[in-house]
């Protein structure tokens, strides 16, 4: 096992870590703000990267304004979706909003099911242009750089929003109290509605640069995908953004090196979702809270 | 302007199919003194709706062109041909339930069907329970036929392809070592990886890397990363039309420029549109080359696409086949008892279709060539046939089939 072979899949891990890091920011702002579970995130992810097909294929848009394009749309549908299905049930029991989350999740897959049917799509040739180089022995081509380059920088912008802004302020308030900080003058709507048009966005450019990565899309394909960044985001510790972050990138690393790693031990790739899994588990035993969660002292 | 095109095409749809029913008439013409029932059982709905449509297509195509030359011919007396249709929703259940139906209510002297072997191995049990033959065209499993004398079948066995591969991989490219990567928890790819890995190191090929995946999977980043570095002359997958763009291009992105060879479940069409260019070049095994030369095949697609307009894919023309054999059975017969006409698909020893000759086993399993297709420039096209040893006989008369 030489060093060219190490960067190689440590580059496979980037690209796949920070794809489940851009979703599970989603699932942990909603939950941060609202302790709502928002089990229909993974299918949001998947409308956004089907947006990118009507934005390239039906608008016939190059990737920038296709990726804005479905940002802006899915936001809007976030938003949506949380005024009509979440708002209603804001002081219902939890589990009710939950089980709505399934809901939603569900009436969305299957109406893009119905809207463009079972056959799988996929993004024009031009639409990005892959361009493989060779660097010193291992490959990397301008997919990988892209989506590496660009999940950074939407963690880095939205870091910034939550740490910079007044916005940003009142949204990590209403998180730490959401009875008091609505009698600050603070509109606790307003701040739900964007951490929505936050999560959603991201979900939307993630499902976007899935798709450029793994050009066969289908309506089925936000749930595993969403199953395991909200695992990212659990890992992360729920609720903090860089944990978010850093929990996504964690499971593309155990994931990619299960299988790289494994094959000296003679494990088989065969094992890499036992393991994997197996680890994260052993992380949460370690730290029920995940890596940079707080633990919430729960009034009774 | 988009009002006048709807009701274009909504007119064109009403008018389309009375059109389509025109070609029947010539059997008025005939004196048909009795009907020739045979059942059809096709995944309609359920996952794989493009293979029903296919199925119907070429079995309504063969019964036409049978009627219009005045049906079945029996003892001097003509008898119509009638295909009763039924859905079996991709499920297992739904076909053994469908076949039941055909067997006792519709008294059908034959089926041709199921098409996936997840259908056709239950529901040969329930056909050879009640002694009515049956053909499925597309199943691939040995147990679908195993010790089963009513049942046959059009398509050759995993256990054929596996070796048709792992030898093709040897005289193309001289593979010494080869690396499969295959979903592990699929039958088909399974079954077919490993036996393509007994076959190549039969064929003095190494197997250097053998990854696999789970359905569902979409990041085959670390598997091909691992199967590159232990450096194949050639990677063999045998995975389905919506996971091989994405090994493939990703293989690519990886930097592996070698070839990679696939089997017969990369042979739909949408394979083409997902993939793109990345595939161009790459060969695979099937049972049928749409542009394959021979007469019989020539003729079956002609007649298809005028008919359809699209070309007939490998289920199209296995099903067309099995309706072949089955009238040739039953003129061979000249009977309509469904014994007597088991007994003369059992019987008989050389066929040609448009899949090629074949002849049968003791099993009802053909013995066939598999044909070796590339991916040209959007196209899959005819490369290679890679045959049984000593087949196909070679005093094999093309009058001797068909009769």
């Amino acid at each position: 096992m030489d060093l060219n072979f190490l960067v190689q899949q440590f580059l496979n891990a980037l690209q796949l870590g920070s794809l489940y890091a851009l979703i599970a920011l989603g699932y942990t702002m909603v939950y941060g703000v609202l302790l709502l579970i928002n089990f229909a995130h993974g299918d949001i992810f998947m409308v956004g990267a089907f947006l990118g097909v009507f934005g390239s294929m039906v608008l016939n848009l190059p990737f920038v304004p296709t990726l804005l394009l479905s940002m802006v749309l899915t936001a809007i549908l976030g938003v949506v979706i949380e005024r009509v299905a979440y708002k209603p049930l804001r002081h219902a029991s939890r589990l009710s909003a939950v089980i709505t989350a399934l809901g939603v999740g569900l009436l969305l897959e299957n109406g893009m099911l119905a809207l463009t049917g079972a056959d799988p799509r996929n993004y024009p040739e031009n639409f990005i242009v892959t361009e493989t180089y060779d660097v010193a022995g291992f490959s990397i081509s301008n997919v990988k750089i892209l989506i590496i380059v660009l999940s950074i920088l939407l963690f880095l912008g939205l870091y910034a929003i939550v740490q910079r802004t007044k916005w940003g302020m009142a949204m990590r308030a209403i998180s730490y109290d959401k009875f008091a900080v609505p009698l600050m003058g603070v509109s606790q709507d307003q701040i739900i509605s964007l951490t929505f048009i936050l999560g959603t966005g991201l979900a939307a450019a993630a499902g976007i640069l899935w798709g450029v990565a793994f050009p066969v899309l289908n309506p089925y394909m936000g749930l595993r995908v969403g199953w395991k960044a909200f695992i990212a985001a659990v890992v992360g510790g729920i609720g903090d953004i860089r944990g978010a972050f850093l929990g996504g990138l964690l499971l593309g690393f155990v994931e990619i090196f299960v299988v790289a790693l494994g094959q000296p031990f003679g494990i088989s790739s065969t094992w890499r979702d036992p393991i994997a899994f197996a680890l994260l588990l052993i992380i949460l035993v370690v730290r029920p809270t995940g890596l940079f969660g707080v633990a919430r002292r729960q009034k009774v | 302007m988009n009002k006048r095109l709807l009701t274009l095409v909504l007119v064109l749809a009403i008018i389309l199919p009375v059109f389509g029913g025109l070609p029947a008439a010539a059997q008025d013409e005939c004196d048909f003194v009795g009907e020739a029932v045979i059942g059809v059982i096709a995944p309609l709905t359920g996952d794989i709706p493009k293979v029903g449509e296919s199925t119907v297509q070429a079995a309504e195509m063969a019964v036409d062109e049978i009627n219009a030359e005045c049906g079945l011919e029996i003892d001097g007396e003509n008898y119509e041909v009638i295909i009763v249709v039924e859905d079996n929703e991709s499920k297992a259940e739904s076909s053994v339930a469908a076949a039941t139906r055909l067997i006792v209510d519709e008294e059908v002297i034959a089926i041709i069907g199921p098409q996936s072997s997840k259908q056709a191995v239950p529901t040969g049990q329930v056909a050879n329970d009640r002694e009515t033959p049956m053909i499925s065209p597309w199943s691939t499993n040995p147990n679908t036929t195993l010790d089963r004398p009513w049942v046959f079948r059009v398509a050759f066995l995993d256990p054929f392809q596996g070796p048709v591969d792992a030898n093709f991989a040897k005289e193309e490219f001289g593979a010494e070592t080869a690396a499969v990567l295959y979903d592990i928890a699929s039958d088909y790819p399974k079954g077919l990886a490993e036996n393509f890995r007994d076959a190549a190191e039969e064929a003095g090929i190494e197997i250097v890397a053998f990854e696999s995946f789970t359905t569902g999977d979409t990041d085959f980043s670390s598997q091909l990363t691992n199967i590159i570095a232990a450096e194949p002359d050639v990677i063999f997958t045998p995975q389905y039309y919506n996971e091989v763009p994405l090994i493939v291009q990703q293989a690519r992105e990886l930097g592996y420029e070698g070839p990679i060879i696939g089997s017969d479940s990369w042979g739909t069409p949408d394979l083409l549109d997902l993939c793109g260019d990345a595939c161009n070049g790459l060969f695979f095994s099937t049972h049928y080359a749409p542009d394959i030369a021979t007469d019989v095949a020539q003729t079956f697609i002609q007649a298809y696409e005028e008919r359809y307009d699209e070309r007939p894919d490998d289920v199209a023309a296995l099903t067309y086949d099995a309706f072949q054999m089955l009238f040739t059975a039953i003129e061979n017969a000249q009977s309509l008892e469904r014994e007597d006409i088991r007994d003369a698909l059992a019987s008989i020893e050389l066929f040609e279709g448009v899949t090629g000759i074949m002849s049968f086993d003791e099993q009802g399993d053909p013995i066939k060539c598999a044909v070796i297709i590339q991916i040209q420039d959007g196209e899959f096209t005819y490369y290679d046939s890679a045959c049984p040893p000593g087949f196909p006989p070679e005093d094999m008369g093309s009058e001797e089939s068909g009769s």
